[in-house]
C-alpha cells in the first residue's frame, strides 16, 4: 500500500456570489419578506480527488480563475470544502501568505512570538529558534522596530523566516519563491531547496511552466473548477502547453 | 472530545499570545498606559458621586463603593461583549489565511477584557477601605458573581460574535442595547426605589443586575444567598447563553469566512 501524504476524496466548494452584498439587518428582513434574497450559485471547485504520496512534488497548474488558490487553501484548512473532505498525514506549513497575522503595531520580536503562536508551534520552541529566526531574517538592528514602519520586502522576510522554521512534512508553495531582494530570494530558494531534498512533498502552484516543470514530478490541471488532467510531469505538462496555445 | 483538549492544547499559546496582544495593545503609546484602567473608574465614580448624591441628598459615605462595584461590573460586561462582538471581522486577515480555531478570537476578547477589569479592582479594594467597607468572610463569596459574570459574558458575546459576522448593523443595534442595560443596572441610582414599585420587573430580567446585586452584598460584607433569585436567575441566563452560544458558533464558523 502506498503511503499518502494528502488525499483528497471528492471535494466541492460552492460560494454564494449575492448580486448585492446583505449585511445589514434592516435589508435582510426587507428582501426575505419579499422574497428577494438571490445568491448565484458559483462552483469554484467540483468533485476534485487526487492522491499524493509522501515525496511527491505536486505542480498545480491551470488560468486564472480556475480555483487553484481555493483548492490550496482547502487542503491547508482555511476553508471547509462544501462537499467531501481533505486527509493529510503530517504537518503543513502553507507559504500562501507570509506574515498573516502580524500585527502592525507590534515590533518585529512580539511578531515572531504572535505569528509564531497562530502557526502553531509552541512557546519552548521558538524560545530556542529565536535568534535562528532573527539571524535568517537579517533584521537584527530593526527587531524592535513596530513592523508598521517595515518595508514589505522585510516584512515577507521575517514571514519567511518564521514560517520555514520547522522541517515541515507537508509544504504548499504559492508563487512566493520570490521574496525580498535578490539576495534574500537567492537564500529562500536554498533553504526551499533544501526541504525538497529532506523528502519533503510539495503543492506548488505557479504559473511558469518552466518552473513547475524543474521541481516538480507530478502535476494537475484545473480548469474552471475541474480536474481534467493528472498524471507524471512530462505529460501533463505537454497538455498544458497545448491548452495554453 | 479528545480531539478539542489535542487541539486546545496546540493552540494554547496562540491563546495566550491573543489575549496578551489586546492588553499590550490597548494602552500602548498612551503615557500612562494600564494605569488608566485604575484611572478611568476612579474618574467616573468621582463624577456620578457628585451629580448623583447632589440630587439624590445622599449622605451615605459608602455611595462611591455602591457605584463603583455596578459600574465596574457594567463596563466588564460591555467592553467584554464588544470585543468579543468584533473580533471576528478585526482579525478577518488571519481567518482568510492560516487554519485557526476561530472561537479563540470571542474566548481571547473576552478574557484580556476580564483580566483589565480584575486589574481594575484594585480601585475598589482602595476606595472601599478608604471609605470605612472592610472585607469580612462574606467579600470570599464574591467568586460566585464574578464567575457567573466571566460565563455570561463569553456566552452573549459568543452570540454576537457569531451574529454579527453576517449582520453588521448589529454592532450598532448592540450600543443601544448596552445602554438599556446600563440604565437597567441600578448603577447610579437606589435600586429599592425600583424594586417597591410595578416595575420591579425591569430589574428582575436583567442578570447582570442580579450579579450586581449579588457583588454588592458581598462587598459590603452580608449574606447574597438570602433572596436565591437574583443567583439564580444570573446564573441560568449564563448556562443558557454560553450553551446557545457555543452551539450557533459552531454551527456557523464555517460560514464566517464567506462574509468577512
Amino acid at each position: 500500500m502506498p503511503n499518502y501524504a494528502i488525499e483528497v476524496k471528492d471535494i466541492s466548494m460552492k460560494f454564494n456570489l449575492s448580486q448585492e452584498k446583505l449585511d445589514s439587518l434592516k435589508e435582510y428582513m426587507i428582501k426575505f419578506i419579499k422574497r428577494q434574497i438571490k445568491y448565484n450559485e458559483f462552483w469554484a471547485l467540483k468533485n476534485i480527488s487526487f492522491k499524493v504520496e509522501k515525496g511527491d512534488r505536486l505542480g498545480i497548474l491551470g488560468l486564472n480563475g480556475a480555483g487553484k488558490s481555493t483548492l490550496l487553501k482547502v487542503i491547508a484548512g482555511v476553508f471547509k470544502p462544501t462537499e467531501g473532505s481533505v486527509i493529510r498525514h503530517g504537518r503543513i506549513v502553507p507559504l500562501l501568505e507570509l506574515g498573516a497575522g502580524f500585527d502592525p503595531q507590534y515590533t518585529g520580536k512580539e511578531n515572531i512570538y504572535l505569528y509564531s503562536s497562530v502557526l502553531g508551534y509552541s512557546k519552548q520552541f521558538v524560545n530556542e529558534k529565536y535568534d535562528e529566526i532573527v539571524e535568517f531574517s537579517e533584521l537584527k538592528e530593526f527587531i524592535d522596530v513596530p513592523l508598521k514602519n517595515y518595508s514589505s520586502g522585510m516584512r515577507s522576510r521575517l514571514g519567511f523566516s518564521i514560517a520555514t522554521l520547522v522541517e515541515p512534512e507537508i509544504l504548499i508553495l504559492d508563487e512566493v519563491l520570490s521574496v525580498g531582494d535578490a539576495k534574500f530570494r537567492k537564500k529562500s530558494e536554498n533553504k526551499i531547496m533544501s526541504m525538497f531534498d529532506s523528502g519533503v512533498t510539495v503543492l506548488f502552484v505557479s504559473h511558469s511552466i518552466e518552473q513547475v516543470k524543474r521541481l516538480c514530478n507530478k502535476a494537475i490541471i484545473l480548469d474552471h473548477g475541474k480536474l481534467i488532467a493528472q498524471g507524471n510531469i512530462d505529460e501533463v505538462a505537454a497538455q498544458y502547453e497545448e491548452m495554453t496555445k | 472530545m479528545n480531539k478539542y483538549i489535542e487541539n486546545y492544547k496546540r493552540y494554547r499559546f496562540l491563546l495566550r499570545e491573543l489575549v496578551k496582544k489586546g492588553i499590550k495593545l490597548k494602552y500602548r503609546r498612551s503615557y500612562l498606559g494600564i494605569i488608566w484602567t485604575l484611572l478611568e473608574p476612579l474618574l467616573t465614580m468621582a463624577v456620578l458621586t457628585l451629580v448623583f448624591s447632589a440630587m439624590y441628598g445622599n449622605k451615605n459615605r459608602a455611595f462611591p463603593v455602591y457605584i463603583l462595584t455596578g459600574r465596574l461590573f457594567y463596563s466588564a460586561f460591555a467592553q467584554g461583549t464588544r470585543f468579543a462582538m468584533k473580533s471576528i471581522r478585526a482579525n478577518a486577515g488571519m481567518i482568510k489565511k492560516v487554519y485557526v480555531p476561530k472561537y479563540l478570537y470571542p474566548l481571547s476578547s473576552v478574557i484580556f477584557n476580564y483580566i483589565i477589569f480584575l486589574i481594575s479592582l484594585i480601585v475598589l479594594v482602595a476606595v472601599s477601605i478608604i471609605l470605612g467597607v472592610y472585607p469580612s468572610l462574606w467579600t470570599l463569596t464574591a467568586v460566585i458573581p464574578l464567575t457567573i459574570l466571566f460565563m455570561l459574558t463569553l456566552g452573549i458575546g459568543m452570540i454576537l460574535s457569531t451574529f454579527s459576522v453576517f449582520f453588521r448593523d448589529l454592532e450598532y443595534l448592540w450600543e443601544v442595547g448596552l445602554m438599556l442595560i446600563m440604565y437597567t443596572c441600578a448603577i447610579f441610582y437606589d435600586a429599592s426605589m425600583l424594586t417597591k414599585t410595578k416595575t420591579d420587573w425591569i430589574l428582575k430580567i436583567n442578570p447582570l443586575y442580579g450579579l450586581i446585586k449579588c457583588f454588592r452584598d458581598s462587598v459590603y460584607g452580608s449574606s447574597m444567598f438570602e433572596e436565591p433569585y437574583w443567583l439564580l436567575m444570573p446564573l441560568i441566563a449564563s448556562i443558557v447563553s454560553l450553551i446557545l452560544g457555543f452551539l450557533l458558533f459552531k454551527k456557523n464558523q464555517d460560514k464566517f469566512i464567506l462574509h468577512i
